[in-house]
Order: C-alpha cells, then sequence, then structure tokens
C-alpha cells in the first residue's frame, strides 16, 4: 500500500496541455452534429425554467441525466480514457451522477426550477448561463482553437459548472446531487492547476461560491415567503 | 583516503567506449547528422558489455497522444529522428497511457525493430497481474521479447523481480531493474541493488537534482549496475529556468551548443551512468539531445564547473 502512497497528483498528469486541449478538438470532431441536439437541449431548458412547474422540472432533470450519462460515455470513456488511466473513474462518477439526477429529479419530481428566485438562487442561475454562453468562448478568450471549446453538455466542466447553478437555482438544497459535481470542481482544478493553465482556478471557485450558496439558500428562503413553490413540491 | 568516484575517473575514461567515428569528432571533426549515426557516444551495460548510446528516448507525457492521428504522426517523426541519428534505447511504461501503443505502432511503421532496445515497466500490484501486464505491454510494442523490463516506482517490487528474474532464465528477457523518479525511495532502492542480482537501476539525476552522486551512483559503479537516467531536465523545469540564460563560451570546450546538452553530458559524463532518457515531442528536440552523445564529455573538473554555474543560477 505505501508504493502507492509515494504518488502526487503531478505523477499522475501524463498528458501534455497541447494534447489534453486537443483531445475537446477531435471529440468536438468525432461527435458532430451532437452540438446542434446538446444546443436544442439547453434551449429547453432555458425555457423549462421560465415556467417553474414540477413538470418542466422532471423534464429538466431528464436533461440533465442524459447530458452526464452522455459525458460520461462520448468523453470520459470513450475519449479521455485514451490519454487518463484515472478516465474510467470519472467516467462512473459521470454516470451515476446521471442516474442520481434521473432518480431524484425526474422519477422523484424533487427538482423544480422557478422563475421567481431569491439571491442563491440568482446566482446560481447565473452560473449557469456562464456555463452556457461564456465558458465555450474560453478558449478563444485563452488564445486556443475555437474548435476546443468545451460546450455545456458535451464537456465535464461545464456540465459540472451549469449543473451546479441549475441545483442552486431550484427549490432546495439538493445536496446529494452536488456531490459529484463539486468532487469534479476539484478534480478539473488539480488536473489544470497541474498543467499551469491560467484558468485552472475557475472550477475551484466556482466550487466555493456553490457551496457558499448551497449552505445560504435555506436562510435566504426563510427570508422570503415562496407559496407557489411551496404548493409544488407538497 | 579515498577518492570520490568522480575524481577518480579521468578523461580517457570518461570519453571510453566511443566508436572510431566519435573519436574523430573529439578532435575536431564535425560529422554531419547523416554521419552520427556511427558516431555516437556509447557505454558498455555492465552486466553484458553490450554498448548502448548514451541518450535514449524517454516517453512520459510526451508519447501519451491518445488516438489523435496528427499527433501519432509527430511522435513517429520523433523516433524516426532518433533512430536515424542511431538511437537505440527507448523507454516507457503502462503508467503512461498510450505510449507503448504509439511507440509500437511507430515502431512497426519505421521499421526499426532491430535498432530498438526496448525498455518498459511493470506498475501494478501482484505477480499474477503484473505477468499480465507484461505481456499486454509486449503486445502493445509489438516486439517479441523486451530488452529490458523494470519495476516501475519499486510497486510491488519483489513480486515482480521474481518474475522478471524467471523471464530471463528462460531467456525471455536480456536484462531486469528496478526504478524511481523524483528522488523518492532512495534508501529502499539502495537496498534493493546491494541484495538483488539486477542489471539496471533508473533513477533521477540531473545537474540540480545530484542526490544520487552520493551513495546511489558510486554504489552502482561498484555492483556494475548498469544507471538509466530520468528527467535529466527535471520534466522541462531546468531548460526553461535556463532559457534566458546566455550559453557559456565554455560550452564549446565539451562540443555543446544549447543547454539542453549541457545538461544532457554533465548526466552522461558520470562513469556510473549508462544512459539518460530525455522526452519530447519535438523533432528539432530530438537533434538537439542527440548532439549531446557525441563529442567531448565534461571531466570531473569540468563537471563541477558545470553544477557551480547551474547552482548559481
Amino acid at each position: 500500500m505505501t508504493d502507492w502512497l509515494d504518488y502526487t497528483p503531478r505523477d499522475f498528469l501524463l498528458f501534455s496541455p497541447e494534447t489534453y486541449y486537443r483531445l475537446f478538438a477531435l471529440h468536438n470532431e468525432a461527435v458532430w452534429p451532437a452540438h446542434l441536439y446538446v444546443a436544442a437541449l439547453v434551449t429547453a431548458i432555458l425555457v423549462l425554467s421560465q415556467r417553474g412547474s414540477v413538470d418542466a422540472g422532471r423534464l429538466i432533470a431528464a436533461i440533465l441525466g442524459a447530458v452526464w450519462l452522455w459525458v460520461a460515455w462520448a468523453f470520459h470513456y470513450e475519449r479521455f480514457a485514451t490519454i487518463h488511466l484515472g478516465a474510467p473513474w470519472y467516467a462512473a462518477a459521470f454516470a451515476l451522477q446521471g442516474f442520481l439526477l434521473l432518480l431524484i429529479g425526474f422519477f422523484g419530481r424533487r427538482l423544480v426550477v422557478s422563475p421567481d428566485r431569491n439571491a442563491p438562487q440568482l446566482i446560481g442561475y447565473t452560473l449557469f448561463l456562464f456555463a452556457i454562453f461564456i465558458q465555450p468562448l474560453a478558449s478563444l478568450l485563452l488564445g486556443r482553437d475555437l474548435f476546443q471549446s468545451e460546450m455545456f453538455g458535451m464537456a465535464p466542466d461545464p456540465t459540472a459548472i451549469g449543473t451546479l447553478g441549475l441545483l442552486l437555482a431550484s427549490n432546495r438544497s439538493h445536496w446529494l446531487l452536488m456531490i459529484v459535481p463539486f468532487l469534479w470542481c476539484a478534480v478539473s482544478g488539480v488536473t489544470l492547476w497541474t498543467m499551469q493553465s491560467p484558468e485552472w482556478f475557475v472550477m475551484p471557485a466556482v466550487g466555493v461560491v456553490a457551496a457558499v450558496l448551497l449552505f445560504w439558500k435555506p436562510f435566504a428562503a426563510m427570508g422570503r415567503e415562496r407559496p407557489s413553490t411551496v404548493l409544488r413540491d407538497a | 583516503m579515498r577518492m570520490p568516484l568522480e575524481d577518480r575517473i579521468s578523461r580517457r575514461i570518461v570519453l571510453g567506449g566511443l566508436t572510431a567515428g566519435a573519436a574523430g569528432s573529439i578532435f575536431g571533426l564535425k560529422p554531419s547528422f547523416a554521419q552520427q549515426s556511427s558516431s555516437l557516444l556509447t557505454r558498455a551495460i555492465p552486466s553484458s558489455g553490450e554498448a548502448v548510446p548514451l541518450i535514449g528516448l524517454g516517453s512520459w507525457i510526451t508519447f501519451n497522444v491518445g488516438d489523435d492521428p496528427v499527433s501519432r504522426k509527430n511522435s513517429a517523426a520523433v523516433m524516426d529522428r532518433f533512430f536515424r541519428f542511431g538511437g537505440r534505447m527507448i523507454d516507457s511504461s503502462p503508467m503512461y497511457g498510450s505510449s507503448q501503443e504509439v511507440i509500437g505502432e511507430a515502431v512497426d511503421k519505421l521499421k526499426q525493430a532491430k535498432q530498438l532496445f526496448s525498455a518498459t515497466k511493470v506498475w501494478i500490484s501482484g505477480k499474477k497481474d503484473g505477468i499480465a501486464q507484461i505481456e499486454q505491454s509486449r503486445a502493445l510494442w509489438r516486439v517479441p521479447h523486451f530488452h529490458l523490463l523494470q519495476v516501475h516506482n519499486l510497486v510491488s517490487w519483489e513480486d515482480h523481480l521474481e518474475t522478471l528474474a524467471e523471464m530471463k532464465s528462460d531467456n525471455r528477457l536480456r536484462y531486469i531493474g528496478v526504478t524511481t523518479s523524483h528522488g523518492r525511495r532512495h534508501d529502499d532502492l539502495e537496498r534493493i541493488m546491494r541484495g538483488r542480482p539486477i542489471d539496471f537501476v533508473q533513477l533521477t539525476y540531473n545537474a540540480a537534482d545530484r542526490e544520487a552522486e552520493e551513495r546511489l551512483l558510486p554504489l552502482a559503479a561498484e555492483k556494475g549496475i548498469g544507471v538509466i537516467v530520468n528527467r535529466p531536465f527535471q520534466g522541462g523545469a531546468l531548460t526553461e529556468a535556463l532559457e534566458a540564460e546566455p550559453v557559456p563560451g565554455w560550452a564549446a570546450e565539451i562540443d555543446c551548443r544549447n543547454w539542453p546538452q549541457i545538461l544532457l553530458k554533465y548526466i552522461v559524463s558520470h562513469p556510473a551512468v549508462t544512459c539518460a532518457i530525455p522526452a519530447t515531442s519535438k523533432v528539432e528536440h530530438v537533434a538537439e539531445n542527440m548532439g549531446a552523445c557525441t563529442g567531448r564529455l565534461p571531466d570531473p573538473a569540468f563537471r563541477k564547473r558545470i553544477a557551480s554555474h547551474i547552482a548559481e543560477i
């Protein structure tokens, strides 16, 4: 056992930043035109998140579950595993998250995203908008190729941030559904840090912000009556 | 009082094992790249006397490119240039992701199996899994047998050394070894070197990380164990740090044109070192690195000068 305790995160970074970012270009090329379907699903989430009904919440959970399963298989298992020995484990964690979203959100009807948002919910929704609109542009802003863009529903980082955002924007404190996204914020942060990528801090920072919002949310809800949400959740 | 090993070696010993072509380069002749394949500096593997060029090729990070066809083509170009220079030893590990597969594909494509000195590792817990992993690695490399198998970072080393010894006695393997990196577990490594019949150790050694000079390199020389040096540039940190520094005028005295060559010559001029294995994904860096495998090597006094200069920087 002690043999394995000698390792540090840097020992497991077995690919160069060039190889890592080219992976997204190869992935985007390989799965095209899946981007169009995912874009349609993201549009659906944007519309459904303005409804505030239990049924709309179920559909949002179904879409989120589907994209986590998709990223687990298409990105982690099929693509990332070609350069990272730990990627099959990431795939398993993402698949688990997908099933949890379906179980709790779709079958359990416990995810309701209301358009009537308090402060932490509003910040959470902003994180979702950041994941779908800003994060794909990060590669361009950092001087990388447009084809290396990381999109919500296609790549793990924006999928994790977008999901955290929607969960925070929802009616309850879905801490169970936030465990895997939180873990991914840490894993991705460490990976990018060991690669000395300039944006390494983004995922850990989002994780910290999301954790603060998660604890703030119940207090914010206490200070504001939301009868419609309570009725729908009953 | 006994002098340190380094001080006991004369310049003549440093230049030992040179081919005639290399001797020409030492006396001022500048061989072209095309000529260099027959003029690389070599050193004999202590346990067999087989000569290998002082510079090999590592694959940590650089050849782990997955399915990317562009990067695989580039990796093959790097290996092609390495073989054209006369390079032989390529080192990898199952830990290095797709590296072994990429190497195997390139060796096959370049038809260089005869020149290749294949060195890989076993990196898994347990004897049975180790045997399966070795066979999987062999299939990925597309070679009938490995020249050298090493226990990676001493993981399950007792189990694996047993397996490797069996393979060696069956003539399915020529050399066996153990590895560490980043200066870790030197005490364990020393214990294995003293108590086990191994042909090679692989460890981290460079002008900045010199701990191996104290005990391990003299012990390797004493026990007749070959030494493969990993992380010769500290994973790129050393060359990066020296990038802005002008190449000193004295570099010409040891036939170096750039910092990587100075750093590599510092390593391979230690008489206990058999081969250094810098990794690169750039074809032009192969030429730089292999340049350290020709010409004059620093003598002990010159080595001290290099180490002091690096320490000052």
